[in-house]
């Protein structure tokens, strides 16, 4: 040990394995459980464990009434190996997989467990997302538009802030779409698209067409996180977690500003200060973000810092964030292609760990030592990010 | 002090549930009058089954089908059965372990009385007469007097089953009822609504006004109670225009959902704008609230005349 580096008192995390379901409209084969079992068995495999290896388990999924499995925790015990084990739960709306995520590093971080299996889920065929945000709550107003008439004002908000042209959104729809045809495991594969396609689709809530909104998805994520013990028999090349942090703001306060909300900046703040960016733009070499409409990317470049205020869209516009661009942005297809709600946060971190890993596929960024993974849930309400890398952490 | 507001508040949704292979073979059993089990690698049999083992974590996919008869391993009376339970009359809760089965299922038990009720008591399944592939295919138990405990020889199953199609999923109708309160601070803003006016609260420390209010700022984390009516006018700060049709709600699309901040308030509201063309709506556009007879909130908003807005004077808002 006394040639290891000096390290802050707190145990490096490693990423060792990653394991997703093909995530698709409705996966009626299987249980929850079933489901579940199937994301962690593909992340066992990937690192070449069993579930004696693992000792504790953290899971997070989207709100109960979401899905109507009101303790997970009880139910998936035996199915994620959990017997004998600490088990918890997570709940950060949609950010949740993030959350998890980091929850399951700090554990390993602060060297309470050596390997934690951390995983997230959601069946959005087995019940109705519209309808758990729509409760008919006595003496107040019902809700007039649903998820994406919450979130549209505020990119019309942002349209009018930057002065952005009206076609941004489509490019990002256009991109992630291509993207996605490259990762297996996204569940919209449309071979056949075309900007054209993307622009003629009808407006749901203008400034949102119907191209630009999420699907509804089935679908689990999982990864184990192991201490440097652990990363030194792994069989694959770990990811490293260089920082990781979370933020919460309430969902309305005077002074919001929903267009680039304070906890998104703070908690990038944080991530950057634990990993020694200085310039995210530069330094970074891939995101993945939580992007549920389209216009959601222009704003969180500019959000996470990777762009001045206001010109977060021309990164967009010019190509940067292309796959082969100078910084790629949703590798994977992202949320556009794939929403499982309560998996969707941690498929945004195990995107980073891949890319840093070389893992990722026919959607690999060609040397890409440093990603960041970044998920937000409720009314942009909570932030939860991680920045990981192929080296292990220095300082 | 005004009153607060209260009123139940009943969450229902009837929830899907795919059943995977193993809950798939029990159900379809029980509609054909069969229980099936799962074997464990140690040859324990679990009913109801599982998917994983509870010790081992590894797939169980091993089916055996167990007697219809079994032993009460434990019980609790029930004197007030509730909407949804097995019976209607009085009941024992019982956990059956069933002939050949090493675990207990959880059930009811039919009979006139606590003292009817013993551990160890001999009981059988009496089955519904109508059949569907539910754990309520399984009406209750009864008492069994004349059978005696045996040795049950479990027998392999397929978990597949003549006649009609494997059951594979099931609903599980869920229902949560509630009394909700809104607090103290948005009953004095509902019933001032009544009145139609809309009077927010100030935070002692920011000095800003919340509309609607709820009794502490959350930015200061300090109790609000200063009463500040705000509008009846306002600014549209943003909007969306909706063109897909919600459930239970009677508004033609397209219609224009917007941010409108109150005169005096420092946040916006939500609402509809009216009495203008949907794509002549912009942001700055000057508003007023119609109201309806009858109505707890405005129906819509309307453009009250006034020129719109300058941005700068509502951009912290939006």
């Amino acid at each position: 040990m006394s040639n290891a580096p000096r390290l802050s008192g707190k145990e490096p995390v490693a990423v060792v394995g990653i394991g997703q379901t093909k995530h698709v409209a409705a996966r009626r084969d299987v249980s929850i459980a079933g489901l579940v079992r199937e994301a962690a068995q593909r992340a066992l495999l990937d690192a070449e464990l069993t579930w004696s290896d693992i000792d504790a388990v953290v899971i997070g999924k989207a709100p109960d009434f979401f899905e109507g499995v009101m303790m997970p925790e009880l139910y998936l015990a035996d199915a994620l190996g959990a017997v004998g084990k600490p088990m918890l739960r997570v709940h950060t709306a949609g950010s949740v997989g993030g959350s998890t995520a980091l929850v399951a590093a700090n554990l390993v971080a602060g060297r309470v467990h050596g390997t934690v299996l951390t995983l997230a889920f959601e069946k959005q065929s087995e019940s109705n997302a519209m309808w758990g945000l729509s409760l008919p709550v006595p003496f107040q107003q019902p809700l007039l538009a649903g998820a994406g008439g919450f979130f549209a004002p505020h990119v019309r908000a942002y349209m009018r802030r930057t002065g952005a042209p009206d076609t941004v959104g489509s490019l990002v729809a256009y991109k992630d779409r291509r993207n996605a045809l490259k990762n297996p495991f996204a569940h919209l594969h449309e071979h056949d698209i075309t900007l054209e396609k993307v622009q003629a689709a009808p407006m749901l809530w203008d400034p949102v067409r119907y191209s630009e909104t999420c699907p509804s998805s089935d679908g689990a994520c999982a990864m184990i996180l192991t201490d440097r013990a652990g990363a030194a028999r792994a069989p694959r090349p770990p990811a490293w977690m260089h920082g990781g942090a979370m933020r919460t703001e309430p969902t309305m306060f005077a002074g919001k500003d929903f267009v680039s909300p304070q906890a998104g900046k703070d908690c990038a703040a944080d991530v950057y200060r634990q990993a020694g960016i200085a310039d995210p733009r530069r330094e970074i070499d891939a995101v993945e973000m939580y992007v549920p409409f389209s216009w959601y990317e222009p704003m969180w470049l500019e959000n996470l810092g990777f762009a001045a205020e206001g010109e977060g869209w021309k990164l967009t516009e010019s190509g940067v964030t292309e796959l082969d661009g100078d910084l790629p942005v949703n590798m994977s297809g992202g949320v556009l292609s794939a929403n499982p709600i309560g998996a969707s946060g941690m498929i945004r971190f195990a995107e980073a760990a891949l890319q840093v890993r070389g893992q990722a596929g026919e959607h690999q960024v060609a040397g890409a030592r440093r990603a960041l993974g970044h998920a937000y849930g409720g009314g942009s309400q909570f932030f939860s990010m991680w920045l990981v890398g192929a080296e292990p952490p220095t300082t | 002090m005004t009153e607060v507001l209260s009123a139940p508040l009943v969450v229902e949704f009837p929830f899907t549930r795919s059943l995977g292979p193993v809950q798939s073979a029990f159900l379809t059993g029980l509609r054909e009058r069969a229980v099936l089990g799962v074997r464990t690698a140690d040859g324990k049999v679990l009913v109801p089954p599982v998917e994983y083992d509870p010790r081992t974590a590894e797939e169980l996919r091993d089916l055996v089908e167990v007697a219809t008869t079994g032993t009460v391993t434990t019980w609790a009376w029930n004197p007030d059965p509730r909407r949804g339970q097995p019976l209607g009359s009085p009941f024992a809760w019982v956990l059956v372990r069933l002939d050949g089965a090493d675990t207990s299922l959880l059930h009811a038990l039919d009979a006139p009385g606590p003292d009817a009720v013993r551990t160890g008591m001999r009981v059988r399944v009496r089955w519904a007469a109508e059949r569907t592939g539910a754990i309520t295919d399984i009406a209750c138990f009864e008492p069994y007097e004349e059978g005696e405990p045996v040795v049950h020889q479990v027998t392999p199953h397929s978990g597949e089953f003549a006649g009609e199609a494997a059951v594979t999923g099931i609903v599980a109708a869920a229902r949560l009822d509630y009394t909700y309160s809104p607090g103290r601070a948005q009953s004095q803003y509902i019933r001032a609504l009544s009145g139609r006016r809309t009077v927010g609260e100030r935070c002692p420390s920011c000095r800003k006004v919340y509309v609607p209010p709820r009794g502490a700022c959350p930015t200061c984390g300090v109790a609000t109670d200063e009463q500040v009516e705000v509008g009846p006018r306002g600014t549209v700060t943003t909007f969306c225009v909706v063109n897909i049709k919600a459930k239970n709600l009677d508004i033609e699309v397209p219609y224009v959902y917007a941010h409108i901040a109150l005169d005096g308030a420092d946040l916006a509201l939500h609402g509809r704008i009216g009495g203008i063309p949907y794509d002549q709506v912009r942001m700055g556009l000057r508003v007023e609230p119609v109201w309806t007879d009858g109505g707890r909130y405005p129906d819509h908003y309307r453009p009250t005349g006034e020129p719109d807005a300058d941005y700068d004077t509502y951009k912290e808002l939006v």
